[in-house]
């Protein structure tokens, strides 16, 4: 079956099965591999990417539920690693294997997009659904921190806003 | 501190320089590798030249890692030891990955801690060894004596003179040199160091945090297809018929067959048994054939293991317990004549699960038969035992086969194995077109090598003075007559044999269906949570405070034994025995920075100690838990002191891992078992084998190394065993109830 998408602002159709979740399509159709599958019931987070701006686990969203909500992945808050998650992340050196860090990155724009200055307590909320094997969760809570900082000493409805979501 | 300072290089090596085609040159550190390792398989071919630096005319540098990267941050460790006394700045160096040869970079793999340790003085001698050609090849240009010059960021200076000359002017020059001798060579100072010892971010991270193809996952080969693998739910089960002509006609489906190795019996003991039967379905996207997959009808042959189970597995314990000890490990004096002539007995029962490594990444690999010969791109941790598992299950030579290494989404052990890089390879060579294979995390969960399971009876007794005079402990592990399975082995040095004068260390074994290996830390990730709260409960029962009462007990060591030839000890990681000074060192530095002692709680907080060696490194570590009328555990706090040696390599790499191997442990603690039921592994992802979450991990855990004399080991595992036992401590004071039993719900708790 034929869907039409707009993945980081980008417009295309994919022929696939209606139940085929979001994530294979990311991965295998149109061949973007930030987007990771780590256990498909939507426990680790891996796989999440923005759907009309929310946080979703894309393993669990069939592409017959995504209709023309846009979708963003890491790939699209920037190809450079300008976005202020992106800058914060290199700064302070959060990843080990680096395997579930798209799906972080992606939970705490979502975040960072409702809540521009969040406290420890609204990071492990919105965070909680991300598993980090490797353990890096004291640095993604201090990256979490310091990308509000950054995002908020430049411009903040630029930075903050991934490409494809812009209203 | 009696060691010497350089560790002595086990290989015979020597430099090899090779002209670069465009005027570059390449310096290599070859190696002529023993005979046979483990003597297994064929002696490695003759050194070749190979190649660490590459130094291209306009002055570039690129340097190779040769290691497997699994998040360890040994892609950019390795490479730092060359760069400083290559001598060379940080940020103009390209580290590129290489592929997997054995005869050009001695030892790759990644496992046992053993990266820093192995290459720590090799690696910086291959960037000594080019700093001193560069140093020669400007002497001669200048036709001034080598003494006069100095190299810094790049470039040979003749101060005299005011002149200079780039590496990469020099290049062509040092292609025509003769090696240095590699023992001849002066490394730096530490106090020169301008790269080792400071931190500098894992150099993969811009390509993470842009999410760029670079885990096994992400491997694309034109003409692929995406495969999944069913086995059998229980091990060695085989496939007696299936619906496959159905599944052929299903959405995307390009081919699906049966594989068979018929000789795949009893393969449980050895470890790695590579390829097991199942089913293969090939489709053009991963989902496609997932989903035919989930229409498979599939009669197996389950074989002999069906009955086996957890329970069962407790009562033969229980069992064994009440039974003279199937063997005897270690014997030193007369544990039982001191335990019944003692003041104080105390006796406990410990037991700990089976547990699953669940890297985030899945296991997978793509593998390429073409013209004879097998491409396979891999995340193995051991990529060699894969070449070699893959050419005798699919009658190849092994230098037919490539092994390109790519980034592993995690490992902790799991990819130490390779059936799945076997699968991959098999399934590609029978589809005649590249395969991508993936398994899903159930798979994974259902067929790992798991950590084993155990149980330990332990009974101690206490003179009037409160020291220990008699140690026994029955353990009970898996295995057949004197064979453990995997990992699942004690040794006859293990803590606190050499500390107590009588020492008897007794097991006994059950036969076991399910694989298992070696997981972050292997047996000291069990072993110290058992040992190191049996210590607590003596120190309680002797009314002493437990700080006080280890360093009591390390005082009490018999001298150590010589390290053997080839390090001795837990498989090589480890030597013979635990040195009491640098034991006491960190557990004396934990204390002091986590104001042991000094501090009072409110009623439900409490801190608790303990320390372990493994994989050569000292750890002591202090948990302050909370633990609430509902028994719910908060961890508040860790603290940690580590003596890894003279020099830590990458700090905040090194922080890292060490936070990591902590969080990782209170996992293990929190709630992972996997259990057995019919011979099947009942736990099939991670809502039923879950890992602490960012909220559920301590805020802060507050690490310290203290620097000793000794050469500098690894971190990634022998952070993680001491915060069992000292999380488990803390909770018995805090509560005055003891965890014998993991995970926590075993013991009444749970984790808030």
């Amino acid at each position: 079956m034929a869907f039409k998408l707009t993945v980081n602002g980008h417009a295309t159709t994919v022929d696939v099965p209606p139940d085929m979740p979001l994530l294979w399509v990311i991965r295998d159709v149109l061949n973007l591999t930030g987007t990771k599958y780590g256990c498909g019931i939507g426990q680790c987070g891996a796989c999440t990417v923005h759907l009309g701006g929310q946080a979703v686990r894309s393993c669990l969203t069939p592409i017959s539920a995504v209709g023309n909500q846009p979708v963003t992945t890491l790939e699209g808050l920037s190809h450079d690693g300008s976005h202020p998650l992106q800058l914060a992340w290199q700064e302070i050196d959060v990843p080990q294997c680096g395997y579930c860090q798209a799906g972080q990155i992606m939970s705490a724009a979502a975040l960072l997009a409702k809540t521009p200055k969040p406290t420890d307590k609204d990071i492990d909320s919105a965070m909680n659904g991300n598993l980090c094997r490797c353990g890096t969760y004291l640095r993604i809570r201090q990256a979490v921190h310091k990308a509000a900082e950054i995002a908020g000493s430049t411009s903040k409805t630029k930075t903050m806003v991934p490409a494809g979501q812009e209203r | 501190m009696k060691r010497p300072e350089n560790q002595k290089l086990e290989r015979r090596s020597f430099l090899k320089i090779s002209a670069l085609a465009g005027g570059g040159v390449l310096l290599g550190l070859s190696t002529e590798p023993k005979a046979s390792a483990q003597g297994r398989g064929t002696p490695p071919a003759p050194p070749d030249p190979h190649n660490y630096i590459r130094v291209a005319a306009d002055g570039t540098v690129t340097i190779v890692a040769k290691n497997p990267e699994l998040g360890q941050g040994v892609k950019t460790m390795l490479p730092m030891l060359i760069a400083e006394e290559l001598d060379v700045p940080w940020k103009s160096v390209k580290i590129e990955q290489a592929d997997f040869d054995e005869t050009k970079y001695a030892g790759q793999s990644a496992g046992g801690s053993t990266a820093t340790p192995n290459n720590w003085t090799p690696m910086r001698q291959v960037g000594a060894a080019g700093r001193a050609l560069f140093l020669t090849a400007a002497a001669q240009t200048w036709k001034v004596p080598e003494s006069e010059c100095s190299t810094n960021a790049g470039r040979v200076h003749h101060s005299s003179s005011g002149r200079s000359l780039g590496y990469g002017e020099l290049a062509s020059q040092v292609a025509a040199l003769p090696a240095p001798n590699l023992a001849g060579l002066k490394l730096k100072d530490p106090s020169e160091y301008k790269i080792v010892g400071h931190t500098q971010p894992g150099n993969e991270v811009p390509n993470i945090v842009t999410g760029k193809p670079l885990f096994a996952i992400d491997v694309k080969v034109p003409g692929m297809l995406y495969a999944v693998f069913e086995k059998c739910g229980l091990f060695g089960g085989k496939v007696t018929s299936a619906n496959l002509d159905e599944i052929k006609k299903l959405p995307g489906v390009k081919q699906a067959f049966v594989v068979e190795r018929p000789d795949i019996t009893d393969a449980v003991l050895p470890g790695d048994p590579g390829l097991e039967n199942g089913i293969a379905i090939l489709a053009e996207t991963w989902w496609h054939a997932q989903s035919a997959r989930k229409k498979l009808q599939v009669t197996w042959n389950e074989g002999p293991r069906a009955n086996q189970s957890s329970e069962a597995f407790a009562q033969r314990a229980e069992e064994l317990s009440k039974q003279a000890p199937q063997r005897t490990i270690r014997a030193d004096g007369d544990a039982e004549a001191a335990i019944q002539g003692a003041a104080k007995v105390v006796e406990a029962a410990y037991s700990y699960p089976f547990i699953a490594h669940a890297p985030l990444e899945p296991q997978g690999a793509t593998a390429h038969f073409h013209d004879g010969k097998m491409e396979i791109w891999t995340n193995s941790q051991i990529p060699g035992n894969g070449r070699r598992m893959a050419a005798q299950t699919l009658g190849m030579s092994e230098k037919d086969i490539t092994l390109h290494l790519v980034r592993g989404g995690g490992g902790f052990g799991r990819r130490l194995n390779n059936d799945y890089v076997v699968e991959a390879a098999y399934i590609a060579k029978q589809a005649g077109v590249p395969v991508k294979l993936l398994w899903a995390r159930e798979d994974d969960m259902t067929h790992d090598y798991y950590r084993p399971g155990g149980f330990q009876y332990l009974k101690a007794g206490l003179d009037s003075s409160g020291k220990i005079v008699g140690w026994r402990n029955h353990f009970i592990s898996y295995g057949e007559g004197d064979r453990f399975v995997a990992s699942g082995a004690m040794g006859p040095t293990e803590f606190p044999q050499r500390f107590i004068a009588n020492y008897a260390l007794q097991t006994s074994v059950q036969p076991l269906g399910i694989r298992t290996g070696a997981l972050r830390a292997p047996s000291s990730n069990a072993f110290a949570f058992v040992i190191h709260s049996f210590i607590d409960e003596l120190a309680h029962a002797a009314g002493k405070d437990p700080v006080q009462f280890r360093l009591d007990l390390l005082n009490a060591a018999a001298p150590m034994p010589e390290a053997p030839a080839g390090g001795g000890g837990r498989g090589g990681f480890a030597p013979p025995g635990v040195d009491p000074a640098r034991m006491k060192g960190v557990l004396e530095l934990v204390a002091e920075k986590s104001g042991w002692g000094k501090k009072t709680h409110p009623k439900g907080t409490a801190m608790g100690v303990a320390f372990h060696f493994s994989h050569r490194g000292y750890f002591a570590e202090v948990a302050e838990v909370k633990v609430d009328a509902a028994n719910k555990v908060k961890v508040n706090k860790i603290w940690v002191a580590a003596d890894v040696g003279s020099q830590i390599i990458n700090p905040g790499a090194a922080d890292n891992i060490v936070q990591g191997g902590i969080i990782d442990g209170l996992s293990e603690m929190m709630g992972q078992e996997i259990t057995v039921e019919k011979g099947r592994v009942v736990q099939k992802n991670y809502d039923r084998h879950p890992m602490v979450r960012l909220a559920q991990a301590p805020p802060e855990i507050e690490v310290h190394f203290l620097k000793t004399t000794f050469p500098p080991t690894g971190l990634g595992e022998p952070a993680l065993p001491p915060v069992l036992p000292a999380v488990a401590n803390a909770i018995f004071t805090a509560t005055g109830k003891r965890v014998r039993h993991l995970p926590l719900s075993k013991s009444g708790f749970s984790w808030a």
